[in-house]
């Protein structure tokens, strides 16, 4: 084979069948795969959950990860806000024509480990190849099914006046290890991307409370943004302490010297949780049990008043509305 | 960077806003020049800290803003041309222009591309021989002296497809055109920390002396602004107004000679329009004969149309302090990040855009 990616390598033909077996499945390998039938087969019984992301992320490998381990991140964590446990992923692959083998390598082993860490199989794959131009490097979609316990629901409209809201982390890590990556805008610091899967934080939460109202991953847009959301999904108001938001020091910096907000900063390894105020401590502390958790902080209440509405207390005292993110973030100039 | 957290200091803030409220017997009007004191202001909700007799206008500091429709319509007419790069700071791309945007522009076909630093454009121009590379220069004193060194840096690398489009404005004379129209009556005016920075305190010594007007530079964290509006509140009760620095750790009285040097030796001092004040002498760069082949207006030429201001947009007024962004009919009705009608909403210095963004629960 040769270094980089071929148009033949989409051909369908034998390089296409070369690509699979030696890129794809030595890593990804489990029974339902390996028959490479049309359709993979799979039984479960219950309340099943699906879901399907895109990822086109830029660049493709930033610290802290890279967008195999994203694509398989951010679904497994889709599955997982609504409190199921992902089971088989699909994944399909749009490489760009020039693209160099060694690299889709690195990646499909990122793929396996993150697959591994959120015990979820790749069952269905894909691949496509493109004219050079017609696509940026690579892009990967992947789609998951997962299985819902028993009395389990958990949904953006369940929040309910009283109940606390829980943070599991640092907030801004992605968006700003990606932003210090990009073209133009290299600063060095040491800041990962948060980029993990939460499935497993999120059946240990299950484990001991069933008072999960809503959970929701904050990724593009922030934590501002899905807080908007789920005041508007839930019709209550949502009241949080700046001064309670974890935020890692580089992460503030960062943000200072670009102008932004890290409220508004992409996360891809954080979850919010609303959740029944009796439950609140419990699951607080099983959450900092949890490696991806560690971190977890009160970060406010919902409240019946101003319903859709987020409002902060910022960290001189007078509050503030919180609107979703508007447009693209970009860096001040003066 | 370190000491975020403690310009951020709750129990500090909350002693200066006391010690204000007990200095302030008089209704006095205040002017913060920058869209980022504006920013930071609403963010941390200082206007809530501070007691009702301190009222606070928003001013021209946003330099996307204060470009001219007819300088945009200019860099838009320049996008379109053959084998040029427009290169710009992101919120340009946005603001929308008499008949079009670079935005719209580049979705058309324009190679409109946006860069963080002035240097970035002068690489650009390296690797794209054979094509022309356009930097929309806009900005105060702060960004004049990077302006500058770009086009030296062009010079030195020998890369003769670099031009700039100098918009770039001055701080003090507008400052001055501002008092002089009177139409906004102020006691105090929070100056610019970054612009300071550069050109020190001296250059607004004209404000207390010939207009009795209180001038305190500022820094940007919510502290540094407070403190500011602490020793403007003192100068205006006892009738003292000066030039104070409220920011040491940035700004010296002098200023950095050097970048001032440094933007003095490539640009000459000329008029420009500014957007909603129109015409002001001596308020604006223009790149020196000297350097002319880096001059955008020197190299290439374009036909334009006269310049058409949106309907009911009221970014003029807010740009003078002569109207706050709620008072603007089309505020968040017909104007918002998304879908902006004037540059305060677009620009991440805005007015509009920070009065839309830190909105408190009684301006819904």
């Amino acid at each position: 084979m040769d270094d980089s990616i071929l148009l033949a390598h989409g051909s369908g033909g034998k390089l296409s069948h070369e690509l699979v077996e030696k890129k794809f499945l030595p890593f990804l390998a489990n029974p339902a795969l390996n028959k490479l039938d049309d359709s993979a087969i799979f039984e479960a019984s219950g309340r099943l959950a699906f879901t399907t992301d895109g990822y086109v992320v830029n660049p493709i490998f930033f610290p802290g990860g890279d967008i195999g381990k994203l694509a398989v991140c951010g679904t497994v964590n889709d599955l997982a806000m609504n409190g199921a446990r992902p089971l088989y992923l699909s994944l399909s692959a749009i490489i760009e024509e020039g693209f160099l083998l060694s690299e889709l390598e690195q990646i499909v082993q990122s793929i396996k480990k993150a697959a591994e860490e959120a015990e979820v199989s790749i069952i269905a794959g894909d691949t496509k190849v493109v004219n050079r131009g017609q696509a940026d490097k690579l892009f990967i979609t992947t789609s998951g099914v997962g299985i819902i316990s028993p009395g389990v629901d958990i949904s953006g409209a369940n929040a309910r006046a009283g109940d606390k809201v829980l943070l599991s982390g640092t907030i801004g890590d992605h968006g700003i290890a990606i932003m210090s990556q990009r073209e133009g805008l290299r600063f060095a610091m040491t800041l990962e991307s948060d980029c993990a899967p939460l499935s497993k934080l999120v059946s240990q939460m299950l484990e001991v409370t069933s008072g999960i109202h809503c959970m929701r991953d904050p990724t593009r847009g922030g934590l501002a943004t899905t807080l908007n959301e789920l005041a508007r999904q839930s019709k209550v108001g949502i009241v949080i302490e700046e001064a309670k938001i974890p935020v890692k020091e580089e992460v503030k910096a960062a943000c200072e010297l670009l102008g932004l907000d890290p409220i508004h900063v992409a996360n891809e390894g954080k979850l919010v949780a609303i959740v029944d105020p009796v439950d609140t401590e419990k699951i607080l502390a099983c959450m900092r049990k949890n490696t991806y958790g560690r971190d977890a902080a009160i970060i406010g209440e919902v409240s019946k008043e101003h319903p859709g509405k987020v409002i902060m207390k910022t960290k001189l005292g007078p509050s503030r509305v919180v609107d979703m993110l508007s447009g693209e973030l970009l860096p001040r100039i003066c | 960077m370190k000491f975020i957290d403690e310009y951020q200091d709750n129990k500090l803030a909350r002693g200066l806003a006391y010690r204000i409220a007990q200095r302030s017997t008089k209704t006095i009007r205040l002017m913060e020049f920058c869209g980022g004191h504006t920013h930071a202001i609403l963010r941390y909700g200082i206007r809530q800290l501070v007691p009702k007799t301190v009222e606070m206008r928003s001013g021209p500091g946003c330099p996307v803003c204060v470009t001219a429709t007819a300088d945009l319509d200019k860099a838009i007419a320049l996008a379109r041309l053959p084998d040029v790069i427009i290169t710009t700071f992101g919120d340009m791309i946005r603001v929308p222009g008499s008949y079009s945007s670079l935005q719209q522009a580049k979705a058309e076909g324009a190679d409109v591309r946006i860069v963080y630093s002035t240097i970035d454009a002068v690489e650009i121009a390296g690797a794209n021989p054979e094509k022309s590379v356009i930097f929309i220069g806009i900005g105060f004193e702060t960004t004049a002296p990077t302006i500058a060194a770009s086009i030296l840096k062009a010079q030195q690398e020998k890369i003769e497809n670099f031009h700039i489009l100098s918009l770039n404005k001055l701080t003090p004379p507008v400052m001055k055109a501002l008092l002089d129209s009177g139409e906004v009556k102020l006691d105090g005016i929070i100056g610019p920390g970054h612009v300071s920075v550069i050109i020190g305190s001296h250059p607004y010594e004209f404000i207390p002396r010939d207009y009795g007007v209180a001038c305190v530079i500022s820094g940007f964290e919510p502290l540094d602004i407070l403190l500011c509006i602490d020793k403007l509140v003192e100068q205006i009760e006892k009738g003292e107004p000066k030039v104070e620095i409220a920011y040491p750790r940035g700004v010296k009285p002098e200023g950095n000679r050097k970048a001032w040097q440094l933007t003095e030796h490539v640009f000459e001092i000329g008029e420009a329009n500014w957007r909603g004040i129109g015409i002001v002498p001596q308020s604006g760069l223009k790149v020196r004969a000297k350097y002319e082949q880096f001059d955008a207006d020197k190299v290439f030429s374009v036909s334009l149309k006269p310049p058409r201001e949106p309907k009911g947009c009221r970014c003029g007024d807010v740009i003078r302090g002569a109207a706050m962004p709620l008072e603007c009919k089309l505020f968040r009705k017909v104007c918002t990040p998304e879908s902006p009608v004037g540059p305060c909403m677009v620009s991440s210095e805005g007015a509009c855009a920070a009065y839309y963004q830190y909105g408190t629960l009684e301006n819904l």
